[in-house]
């Protein structure tokens, strides 16, 4: 139980900024950051713990914003039934390339391949199909009611998103702390060792893509939710399958609170650049792209990794806690 | 319904149009073939190219058949770089750290050309741009034929390199064992960046050919990026003639599901057959074991 | 006399044109050390893989504790208690000791804590008990060997195959894992080890199996392999036998 202390205490101190903050801008941008991730904690689940690198997160992204969208536009659903369905349809499509992909034995940039691919493919499909509003997208009603999922306070959003923030830190704990998250990590580190020792490796995998995919659904689901609008590029364009990994690398790939670190810090790094240069198109990418190099070169472990190597020069060097190391000697 | 002419048709240019998607898959090909990691600068790297040739057009009038000779050992310097001095050396030799780093480079490059040039889409008009041969039942685009014969030029000059030369054997050497041609005293990190400039200069060739018929936008590359992975997967990744007959088969592919689907799904056949020979073949037609 | 734990029939395996394993028979029974030896290049560990589940056989049948397990996959075989190391260690080398040694309990604990404890006891017995919090990859040659074998035992496998587990390790090495693997015969665990390590394979082993070019040549006690002429031709080539004296004759 009190390994939870951290996740409670990152909570509550979240929780507290709108009662201490009332600026519109700065509640947005940690509102945007907390969806990110969100998004980018699914991905951690499946690449961080289960080294299985998706390059196709935004799959899992828009079909949660699509489905939440279309079944209030279309079929009247309510708002909060969607948002659950939303998750599910997310967790769906999670399930079919998993079984797909993991029943094949694809791995690595295979993997990443196929993942792309798909995420294009729904792209392609939700551009032209009329029931998702094809090239011109999903408008959903503005309805400021809890009913319908929506607030006029930034703080409401903040919290609904907050909240989900929180179950995927506690649905990760328990993971980590379970067997099944033990399999998952062996299967990073070696998965024909993983067999040998009875891990039924494409049972594993799935699951965690399933759980991966339900998490960065939501993420979507809010998106829909908070921007009223979604279309086939803010779906499932490249942008969300980048920050989806982009979040948990530069934070800490395979950690806990990676995937936070990461989003709040790539969106800080995002608002810095178009301070810099205005609202040039792309040169937040650039930045993006840019770090991930940098990050891969010389900070593997991100930055909770950082934090942990210095935190560990301070302490005696007694115990050495067993953190996830990407560069191989 | 459909006639035979135009089903022909459709074949003809589906070929022409494969033979511009061979010679991106070439390089692709090439690179994982010894690397044995996907380049997912790829489509960056050929729209980089594809802007380079469009400026040299604009800018001092250069003809691009003309420009593809400076352009493509241009290119073969860039991609060595690009991997001896960053790729290499960033990804500490992990394949999924490579994924990563070359996929950083495609953002980096992508949108360096989209904040530079805007999204706007680009053409630039060659006076024979346009000139057709006529075959009686169909017309053939001369910028396309000629495509099509350096596609069969660019593949045959990379069989003979790595078949015949030492290069090729060294490259060959790194490809099949790494280890033991470290051991014999070659230099890998050289060999992996000699094979990394190839799939660029082959890009570059690929870039030149293109935009006489093609327009050039940031994402341009995008488009055949994905096309390349699954010419490269389907002819199977590091065989040379695997990529050529490949590209051929998807130009047809693409083709034929645009007649049958309209233009805007024709893409989808595309992908479609992409997963499919994932899933069920992953080493392609000429592979080796993935 | 009991029905043998392990019986391999007639089984064969290629690889396209080549024959790897050929009409390979074998049986391995309960509580005892069995050796696979053979020159480089027999098929040795070709027949490891499909024992242990990584490869499947083009032909016969593998049977254990009387039930067909042929083709079935690893992770099935370990439940069964099958369980293998490799030849080329795989350690998880960001995990630390303890936690690689936990992998392998989780098989048949499902909690943290018990899977920790049964991991911290397996881990004391192969003597690494100092260093169950170190990451794996701060371990020697010899300690990666007994950490393969950790985690292997942490299974709690009735049929334990050792791929080559003394290759690397020098002689006072050796001399320390040797008891290892004789005790866990005493513990009533089977063992099926591929060997280079003659001396190990003499002073351990209670039946040997030699396997040249695909093929079983010779099987029986260490003394009578040893001195058996196909052996030694296979090893030395063929005439080997008459120049070393023709009173190595069986």
């Amino acid at each position: 139980m009190k390994t939870f202390a951290p996740i409670l205490i990152v909570v509550v101190a979240l929780a507290a900024i709108p009662l201490m903050v009332h600026s519109n801008v700065l509640l947005n941008f940690l509102v945007v950051a907390l969806m990110i991730a969100l998004a980018g904690q699914g991905w951690n689940i499946l690449g961080g713990y289960g080294g299985q690198y998706s390059f196709g997160h935004a799959a899992f992204f828009g079909t949660g914003a699509y489905v939440t969208a279309v079944l209030q536009v279309r079929y009247g659903i309510n708002a909060w039934i969607a948002f659950m369905l939303g998750i599910l349809g997310g967790a769906l499509v999670g399930a079919v390339i998993g079984a797909l992909s993991f029943r094949s034995g694809l791995r690595g940039s295979y993997f990443a391949l196929v993942t792309l691919a798909f995420a294009e493919v729904l792209r392609i499909v939700a551009s032209v199909a009329p029931i998702t509003g094809a090239g011109v997208g999903t408008l959903v009603k503005l309805d400021l009611s809890f009913a319908a999922l929506q607030f006029e306070s930034r703080a409401a959003f903040y919290w609904v998103i907050l909240t989900l923030v929180a179950i995927a830190l506690v649905i990760t704990h328990v993971l980590e702390r379970s067997r099944f998250g033990a399999w998952l990590i062996a299967i990073r580190e070696n998965e024909d060792a993983a067999m040998a020792l009875g891990v039924d490796t494409t049972a594993v995998k799935l699951g965690a893509m399933v759980i991966s995919a339900a998490m960065t659904a939501a993420a979507g689901c809010f998106y829909t939710q908070y921007f009223l609008f979604v279309d086939s590029g803010i779906a499932y364009g490249t942008w969300m399958s980048i920050e989806a990994l982009l979040t948990p690398i530069i934070g800490g790939i395979g950690t806990l609170f990676g995937p936070l670190l990461g989003a709040l810090t790539v969106r800080m790094l995002g608002e810095i650049a178009r301070s810099v240069t205005g609202d040039a198109p792309g040169l937040d990418l650039v930045v993006f792209g840019c770090v991930l190099i940098l990050v891969v070169w010389f900070m593997p472990r991100g930055l909770a990794g950082a934090v942990a190597d210095l935190a560990r020069h301070l302490r005696r060097p007694k115990h050495v806690s067993a953190t996830r190391e990407m560069s191989r000697g | 319904m459909l006639s035979p002419t135009i089903l022909l048709s459709a074949i003809l240019n589906g070929l022409l149009t494969g033979a511009v998607y061979a010679l991106v898959a070439l390089g692709l090909t090439l690179i994982y073939g010894v690397l044995h990691i996907i380049n997912f600068a790829h489509g960056a790297l050929l729209t980089a190219a594809m802007f380079t040739a469009y400026f040299a057009f604009k800018t001092v009038g250069l003809d691009p058949y003309v420009a593809v000779f400076l352009l493509t050992p241009i290119f073969f310097f860039l991609g060595y770089a690009l991997q001896r001095f960053v790729i290499g050396p960033a990804s500490h030799g992990d394949d999924r750290n490579m994924l990563l780093i070359t996929l950083g480079l495609a953002v980096i490059i992508e949108n360096t050309l989209l904040f530079a040039f805007r999204a706007d889409t680009r053409t630039i008009e060659l006076p024979y741009a346009f000139a057709t041969i006529n075959l009686g039942f169909t017309f053939l685009a001369v910028p396309r034929l000629l495509g099509l014969i350096a596609a069969l030029i660019v593949a045959a000059t990379l069989w003979l390199m790595m078949n015949r030369t030492d290069v090729g054997r060294a490259i060959r050497a790194v490809a099949k064992e790494k280890l033991g041609a470290e051991l014999v005293g070659i230099d890998v990190a050289h060999v992996y960046a000699v094979t990394f400039g190839f799939g660029t200069a082959c890009i570059a060739v690929a870039a030149c050919l293109l935009i006489p018929s093609y327009y050039v936008n940031p994402t341009a590359g995008n488009a055949f990026v994905l096309i390349a992975f699954t010419i490269v997967v389907l002819g199977g990744m590091g065989s040379v003639p695997g990529a050529l007959i490949g590209g051929l088969v998807t130009g047809v592919a693409e083709s034929l599901s645009g007649l049958f689907l309209g233009e805007s799904l024709g893409q989808i056949g595309i992908f479609l057959t992409f997963i499919i020979v994932l899933l069920v073949r992953p080493r392609g037609l000429f592979g080796a074991r993935a | 006399m009991a029905e043998p734990l392990l019986v391999v029939k007639d089984v064969s395996r290629h690889f396209g044109g080549l024959q790897a394993v050929s009409h390979v028979s074998l049986t391995v029974h309960q509580g005892c050390i069995t050796a696979l030896i053979g020159p480089n290049g027999a098929g040795k560990t070709t027949l490891f893989a499909m024992i242990s589940g990584f490869l499947k056989p083009s032909g016969g049948t593998i049977r254990f504790c009387g039930e067909d397990i042929t083709g079935e996959p690893p992770h099935r075989l370990a439940r069964r208690g099958i369980a293998r190391t490799f030849q080329i260690v795989q350690p998880f080398s960001g995990l630390s000791v303890c936690d690689n040694i936990r992998v392998g309990a989780h098989l048949h604990y499902r909690s943290r804590d018990e899977a920790g404890r049964v991991a911290n006891e397996v881990g004391r017995e192969v003597n690494l008990g100092a260093m169950l919090d170190r990451p794996a990859n701060t371990l020697t040659i010899a300690g990666r060997k007994r950490l393969e074998l950790a985690r292997a035992l942490a299974t709690r496998p009735k049929l334990l195959l050792l791929d080559e587990v003394l290759a690397g390790l020098n002689p006072s090495e050796i001399r320390e894992i040797v008891p290892l693997i004789r005790g866990l015969r005493e513990r009533g665990i089977t063992i099926l080890m591929i060997e280079h390590v003659m001396q190990a394979v003499m002073s351990l082993a209670d039946k040997v199996f030699v396997l040249a070019e695909g093929r079983i040549i010779a099987e029986g006690t260490p003394p009578q392999v040893a001195t058996d002429l196909s052996v030694i031709e296979a090893y030395l080539g063929r005439g080997a036998a008459m120049r070393l004296g023709a009173g190595h004759v069986r």
